[in-house]
């Protein structure tokens, strides 16, 4: 069927009609290069709507011209592989940047964690799998506007249109901040680094992004500071120990730490 | 008698991250993968490693870093843990680091953790403390993720080994780019010590890699490698000083990464060394023409003989310069050029090129045919000749240079 006969709803079922299976399947249905599927399985997910009918259209001129998979510069082509570039960047931050609160009791034999997270892309399915191969020995469930997925007991599952909840307060985030206020060099601050590697969007569901105004904020002040100190003279056992060293030619026993 | 305050875990936390931060590295990536299927474990690692936040600095935080104790005995003068300095001093137990990784994981926090140490009653006693940390979190926490383990040079080659088999990756810090500095600055470090100890952790992941007479493979050994770093800034060295001593590390003990760190002020500093803002800029361009001698196959006099003075150019990066000292070999045409000349065009990078020879097998590359592969002709045009784009004059007209360099500004002290 050609591109033009076919219109696209915006109904999310993507995944079969590019599935091997599914292809090869149809009659007389031609072969398509593994990398055509590759970059399919990854563009379905992508925001877009128009992305069915851009995949089939380029799909049907790949028909004629299967060489044009290599061509890098097909505009067509390369607007897909920006898409796919797209979905990639979304699921890396999503691996990246999820936050779980704990949910259950430290010490309930599996423990219990969950987060919220909004992505840029439909990016919760196919990213699940990772979270299921890292965190398979608790539950913990990833909410977000449109699907959310829930892994229990080593299942995974997905749900629709959950309405956003209040997650409880975790201790565990207070000590997650002291390391990133303290992890952070105040004499390096580049702030556009940051932000273009871990945009805005994303930190309203990050507790440590509440400290970088901060951190901003004091950064030339603390820098300046420390360039200025004037030397400091030695702690005493500095000598002790040093002369002991010197003596024995071998760090030793420094008493009782 | 106890010599330090007690302190909550946070305030350890607080003192023990501060202390680790001039460390540059925080890479999770090149190991073994592997993951927690089945339940009975926690972690994962599946190549390519993850940056769960960027500090303001701009630096990646993938890992826990962290000191087990800023106390040292040993008085390098660039170090802010260095025993004649007057920072607060703190110790993590075994089980603190252990439960801190663990919580931070879970909660997707990092993907695992570094932990370096300052030297404690002796080199042995240290490194048998960090080795205790890492068996509980892989055998009792049954943790499958990423550890990075500073070891000490003078530990025995009992316990380097068993840190070898239980982390990730394990790296020794040669501090300065020459011995003579070494001696100055860190003067309790031998840097023939620290050159033994990366030789013989090359020579185990080697044997690692062997299988014995009954086919069965020993188990693996630091699977993602060794790394080392060097502060740039710190002693009179030049740049040629400092890539010529990472050519000798890569190739002699087949580092997988020598991180450049610009001196930094510290809290307390020495009276020893002069206070400057970090040199940013020179690290920067340190670590582009690390790239260019790892995978753009440059021979590092290529590199240094284009620099007056053995200093890379601030202004324009290393390809660049050697590009504008050797304008006679361009422009180049991409339909036709050889891969190798492709990777030296100024703006060029490895995935552009790859994309590149894979296209004109098809057809002729034209000049708008870049930026459609995601590449750019902003620097590369004066060099190249494509489908309807000729440089003329370009290439050799005397202002290209000043067409690249920022133009000259200001100095401040921050
Ligand atoms: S050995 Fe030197 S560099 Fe390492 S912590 Fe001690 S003083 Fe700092």
């Amino acid at each position: 069927m050609a591109p033009e006969d076919i219109r696209w709803g915006h109904e999310d079922e993507p995944g079969d009609l590019f599935d091997q299976s599914a292809v090869s399947e149809q009659p007389g249905g031609a072969t398509v290069p593994r990398s055509f599927l590759s970059m399919a399985q990854s563009v379905v997910w992508h925001s877009d709507p128009s992305r069915f009918s851009r995949l089939y259209a380029f799909l049907w001129r790949l028909n004629d011209k299967p060489g044009l998979m290599a061509d890098c510069a097909d505009p067509a082509l390369s607007r897909l592989r920006l898409m796919e570039k797209n979905v990639h960047r979304c699921q890396h931050k999503m691996k990246a940047f999820v936050r779980f609160r704990e949910v259950g009791s430290p010490d309930a034999p599996r423990r219990s964690f969950a987060a919220w997270f909004e992505p840029t892309h439909h990016t919760i399915e196919p990213t699940a799998g990772f979270f299921a191969r890292r965190f398979a020995d608790m539950d913990w469930r990833i909410y977000s506007p449109g699907v959310s997925v829930i892994f229990e007991s080593g299942k995974t599952r997905f749900i629709e249109d959950q309405p956003r909840l209040d997650l409880p307060e975790d201790a565990g985030e207070a000590l997650w901040i002291t390391y990133f206020q303290n992890i952070f060099n105040p004499a390096r601050l580049n702030v556009q680094a940051m932000q273009s590697e871990m945009p805005k969007k994303y930190w309203k569901n990050m507790p440590e992004a509440a400290a970088i105004p901060d951190l901003i904020a004091s950064a030339p002040e603390r820098a300046r500071q420390m360039a200025a100190a004037e030397p400091t003279s030695p702690p005493l056992r500095a000598e002790k120990i040093l002369a002991r060293q010197r003596r024995q030619g071998r760090a030793p026993v420094l008493g009782e730490q | 008698m106890n010599i330090m305050a007690q302190y909550s875990l946070s305030q350890k936390l607080a003192i023990l991250s501060d202390a680790a931060k001039y460390d540059a590295s925080c890479a999770s990536s090149g190991t073994n993968r592997r993951d927690s299927r089945g339940g009975k474990s926690l972690g994962s690692s599946e190549g390519s490693g993850i940056c769960h936040a960027y500090a303001p600095d701009g630096r990646c935080i993938s890992l826990l870093k962290i000191l087990m104790t800023n106390f040292c005995i040993y008085d390098c003068s660039y170090c802010v843990n260095r025993v004649s300095s007057n920072v607060q001093r703190a110790r993590f137990s075994v089980d603190e680091v252990v439960r801190l990784t663990i919580d931070f994981y879970r909660r997707n926090y990092i993907e695992g953790l570094f932990l370096s140490s300052g030297i404690i009653r002796s080199p042995d006693a240290t490194m048998l403390d960090m080795v205790r940390i890492v068996e509980k979190l892989r055998h009792e926490e049954n943790f499958r993720g990423y550890i990075h383990l500073k070891t000490i040079p003078d530990a025995s080659p009992e316990l380097v080994e068993k840190a070898g088999l239980l982390a990730d990756r394990l790296s020794i810090n040669v501090e300065l780019p020459t011995d003579a500095s070494v001696a100055k600055h860190a003067p309790e470090k031998k840097p023939a010590q620290i050159r033994k100890a990366m030789a013989d952790v090359r020579a185990r992941k080697d044997a690692a890699r062997d299988r014995s007479h009954t086919g069965k493979r020993p188990p693996r050994f630091a699977p993602a490698g060794q790394s080392t770093q060097m502060i740039i800034g710190a002693d009179g060295s030049s740049d040629a000083t400092v890539l010529g001593q990472s050519t000798r590390l890569y190739s002699g003990y087949k580092l997988k990464r020598v991180y450049y760190s610009a001196f930094s002020p510290i809290r307390d500093s020495s009276a020893k060394l002069p206070l400057i803002s970090p040199p940013l800029q020179r690290e920067h361009r340190l670590y582009q023409a690390d790239w260019l001698l790892r995978f753009y196959q440059f021979d590092l006099d290529e590199i240094t003989s284009v620099t007056p003075d053995g200093n890379l150019d601030l202004d324009i990066d290393p390809k660049l310069a050697w590009a504008l000292a050797n304008r006679g070999l361009f422009p180049v045409d991409i339909n036709v050029a050889p891969k190798e000349m492709l990777l030296r065009v100024p703006g060029f990078g490895v995935k552009l090129v790859g994309r590149m020879l894979q296209t004109r097998r098809q057809r002729t590359l034209r000049y708008e045919d870049i930026g459609r592969m995601g590449g750019s002709m902003k620097k590369a045009k004066a060099f190249v000749t494509a489908g309807g784009w000729s440089p003329g004059g370009l290439t050799d007209s005397a202002d290209l240079r000043a067409r690249f360099a920022p133009p000259p500004k200001q100095l401040s002290l921050f």
